[in-house]
């Protein structure tokens, strides 16, 4: 293993060796900073989804409605706390505990700058460090399984129960995928501490292309690509986020695992949901997207990967990775459990571990034939990758024809379905649809007015030509686009 | 106790943190085994056995094994106490053990049973252990860290085994698969598709209107009322002879409706004692 000879890159020696008011400070910053995180990122989803949808969202409390979440919180803490009377107390009890600990402790071992001083201590920016780093992020996910379960078996009521046995059927699955598509980065990285695989980061791949000297990017999610799809897609069904978030699906069901739950443990499970987002947006960061230190452009600096700088690209990148939560939930439909499923376990967990045996297999044959990482990526990554991706574009295609046949006839006009009629109609009588709904040949199924037009944006600065203001729908948003309308009319 | 006096006959000194670690988590990992044979209710046992587990993880945590105690958690703990878990909740939760024995002195042949084969175990893994040369960490790992040490025993020295034991979890798997498959006649199965098309052609796509449950009666063969009085025909139960509930009587009058401030009841104490006296 190569070790990196800069004074700020923390290694594993490094660790354990902190003053014990060092110790306090780190350990109470990680516990306030996640704090504020879920705090933020609160805020931060309920904005964004609310501009994806065209509303306003929390503007009240607070500068532009940004206290919202706390005044949430302090609400939450104030309320009856209810012991349902068919509940098993000390479980009960113990649950939201369980599903909130683990959470916090996971972050610990997440490296979010590196070596600096404070207070005249050289310490790194990272609570602890182990061989095995990762590994305790994943044994923390796999403990707060067990608050959902529990709570939703000691509630004492049907719904909790099912909620709660979807949910840890739910995780235990997506932990097996987001488990192997970590794999990778440790074979690559040659070590499962945190700090190391941030090291591994830390410089590009030289590459000699035809006389060129080529700086490859280093971070994993471009050197290993499968395996960062895996782990982002493995993330979201593991935290229980849409479009997964089939056990606690708001429109559908009651509420999931935590039904019967109010005020303080209520708060507990909500935190420690948005805890865990966060410690799996920070291991992304850490592991696919170099971690702490600073993206192309900005690394040119000299000064950008030492001192407290480092801190900044950290969150920067771990808000992006918010950031896509929030737009996956703002954009996809939720899937179906069985689909969901069949999804995890016959097309994540194969194509995890057919990607570990690739992997292994080019390090070996390229440790034997002393090709460096970039030479492997260009001359055999992009061209597989380039096939690969061609025979799964000719597949989807085929697979989807019939649809994009009848897309097509209905964009030209038509509306009849073109796939032959199912043989598993219904003798046609009394109970047939009276006239006036859609017909037989229409399939049955409700068609809306095919005429409908989107209308522009009220954002839009410009307004569209021959509009006469009417058409136009204000989302009452403060900005110049309603001025302008009310201008007009 | 042989195994405490050989730690103390061996030169190896119980570091300081360790002792206070193994001293306050042992007993809450024998408290934790106890309680899981001790407890009535099944869940309640699972859970001290993941106490116990937890204490184990960290025990090898001390011992500097920090790849086994990780593993110790996220498998042990976290896959398979999950999936008793699942079994036990699908159970019920009030079954709890009952106390009548349904085979006489069962318990306390199991009592003999169990604690001569921890006694026979215990004594045997004391004897196999009492003179063993320690060889230290840093010489057992030969120089490499934690995990490279691992691997290396793990693919050289017991590749078999370790080869073995995976065929042999596989075979358990699939076995189970097969003993839990129902082969259907391919096609015979309408899919979610077809399903959905049959249902939108049909008058109704939607569910059929609930019964009655909770117009007069709680029973499912009350038919659910129509806003104009009268029962929804399309809310009978399948197999249920329709009951018929008497219904409220329909007000016919000024005075049976009452005034509207009286049906919104009162804020004052109840009438029966009198009311406020002036």
């Amino acid at each position: 293993m190569t070790l990196h000879a800069a004074a700020s890159q923390p290694t594993l020696q490094d660790f354990g060796h902190d003053v014990w008011w060092i110790v306090l400070i780190k350990i109470v910053g990680v516990f306030a900073l996640l704090v504020v995180m879920t705090l933020f990122a609160i805020v931060f989803e309920r904005k964004v989804v609310a501009r994806m949808q065209q509303r306003i969202g929390p503007n009240r409390v607070g500068p532009r409605g940004y206290l919202q979440s706390l005044a949430d919180g302090l609400k939450l803490a104030f309320k009856e706390d209810i012991m349902p009377a068919l509940a098993d107390k000390p479980v009960y009890f113990l649950a939201p505990v369980i599903a909130a600990i683990p959470a916090f402790l996971a972050f610990s071992v997440i490296p979010i700058g590196p070596t600096v001083s404070l207070f005249g201590q050289r310490t790194p920016l990272q609570l602890t460090d182990a061989p095995i780093g990762v590994l305790v992020v994943l044994a923390c996910s796999a403990m707060g399984v067990y608050g959902i379960v529990l709570a939703g078996w000691a509630s004492g009521s049907t719904y909790p129960l099912l909620g709660g046995l979807r949910s840890a059927a739910q995780m235990v699955s997506y932990e097996i995928a987001m488990g192997l598509s970590i794999v990778a980065v440790f074979l690559y990285a040659g070590s499962m501490s945190t700090s190391d695989i941030v090291a591994a980061q830390a410089h590009g791949n030289t590459l000699s292309f035809f006389g060129w000297d080529v700086t490859g990017p280093s971070w994993f999610a471009v050197l290993l690509p499968v395996s960062f799809v895996i782990y982002v897609v493995a993330v979201v069904g593991e935290t229980n986020r849409a479009p997964f978030d089939l056990p606690e699906a708001e429109s559908e069901l009651v509420g999931g695992f935590h039904t019967e739950y109010s005020s303080l443990k209520f708060a507990l499970f909500f935190l420690a949901e948005y805890i865990n987002m966060v410690t799996v947006s920070a291991l992304a960061a850490t592991l696919f997207l170099g971690g702490w230190r600073a993206p192309w452009p900005i690394s040119i600096w000299d000064g950008a990967n030492s001192g407290w700088w480092p801190m900044l690209w950290f969150f920067l990148k771990v808000v992006v990775a918010l950031f896509v939560f929030i737009w996956l939930r703002g954009t996809l439909p939720r899937l179906r459990y069985d689909q969901f499923m069949r999804f995890g376990w016959k097309v994540l967990v194969p194509t995890a571990l057919v990607w570990i045996l690739v992997v292994a297999t080019m390090r070996t044959v390229s440790r034997q034939a002393h090709l460096s990482t970039g030479q492997v990526a260009v001359f055999v990554g992009v061209p597989v990758a380039l096939v690969v991706l061609a025979v799964l574009l000719i597949a989807s295609r085929a697979a989807n024809r019939d649809t994009r046949l009848m897309a097509e006839e209905a964009s030209a006009g038509g509306v009849h379905a073109t796939d032959p009629e199912p043989d598993v109609l219904p003798p046609a009588g009394p109970r047939r649809r009276p006239t006036g709904g859609p017909t037989r040949s229409e399939g049955g199924f409700p068609i809306p007015p095919m005429d409908l037009k989107v209308p522009p944006s009220p954002r839009l600065r410009r307004q569209p030509v021959g509009t006469d203001g009417a058409s136009v729908v204000s989302t009452g948003r403060r900005g110049t686009a309603t001025v302008e309308e009310n201008d007009d009319v | 106790m042989n195994a405490l006096a050989a730690a103390a006959a061996t030169p190896v000194h119980l570091g300081n943190g360790e002792a206070v670690v193994f001293w306050v988590l042992g007993p809450i990992a024998l408290a934790g085994a106890l309680g899981m044979v001790l407890s009535r209710n099944a869940v309640h046992s699972a859970l001290f056995l993941v106490n116990t587990m937890l204490c184990l993880g960290v025990f090898y945590v001390v011992q500097q094994a920090p790849f086994l105690g990780a593993v110790q958690i996220i498998v042990y703990t976290g896959a398979i106490m999950i999936l008793f878990l699942f079994v036990l909740m699908l159970v019920g939760r009030d079954t709890s053990d009952s106390v009548v024995e349904t085979l006489r002195g069962q318990r306390v042949a199991a009592i003999v049973l169990a604690v001569g084969f921890a006694g026979l175990v215990g004594a045997g893994i004391a004897r196999a252990t009492q003179n063993l040369p320690v060889t230290g960490l840093a010489n057992a790992r030969n120089g490499n860290g934690n995990i490279p040490a691992i691997a290396e025993l793990l693919f050289t020295r017991y590749l078999l085994a370790f080869e073995v034991t995976s065929a042999l979890l596989i075979t358990a798997a699939v076995g189970a698969m097969v003993l839990a498959h129902i082969e259907r006649e391919p096609g015979s199965r309408q899919t979610q598709k077809e399903l959905s098309r049959a249902r939108f052609l049909t008058a109704r796509p939607q569910t059929l209107p609930g019964p009655g449950v909770f117009a007069r009666g709680n029973s499912v063969a009350v038919p659910a009322l129509l806003p104009d009085g009268t029962v929804s025909e399309e809310s009978f139960a399948t197999g249920l002879e329709p009951q018929e509930v008497d219904q409220m009587p329909r007000p016919t009058g000024r005075e049976q409706l009452g005034s509207p401030d009286a049906a919104l009841g009162t804020l004052d104490p109840a009438p029966s004692d009198g009311g406020p006296t002036r």
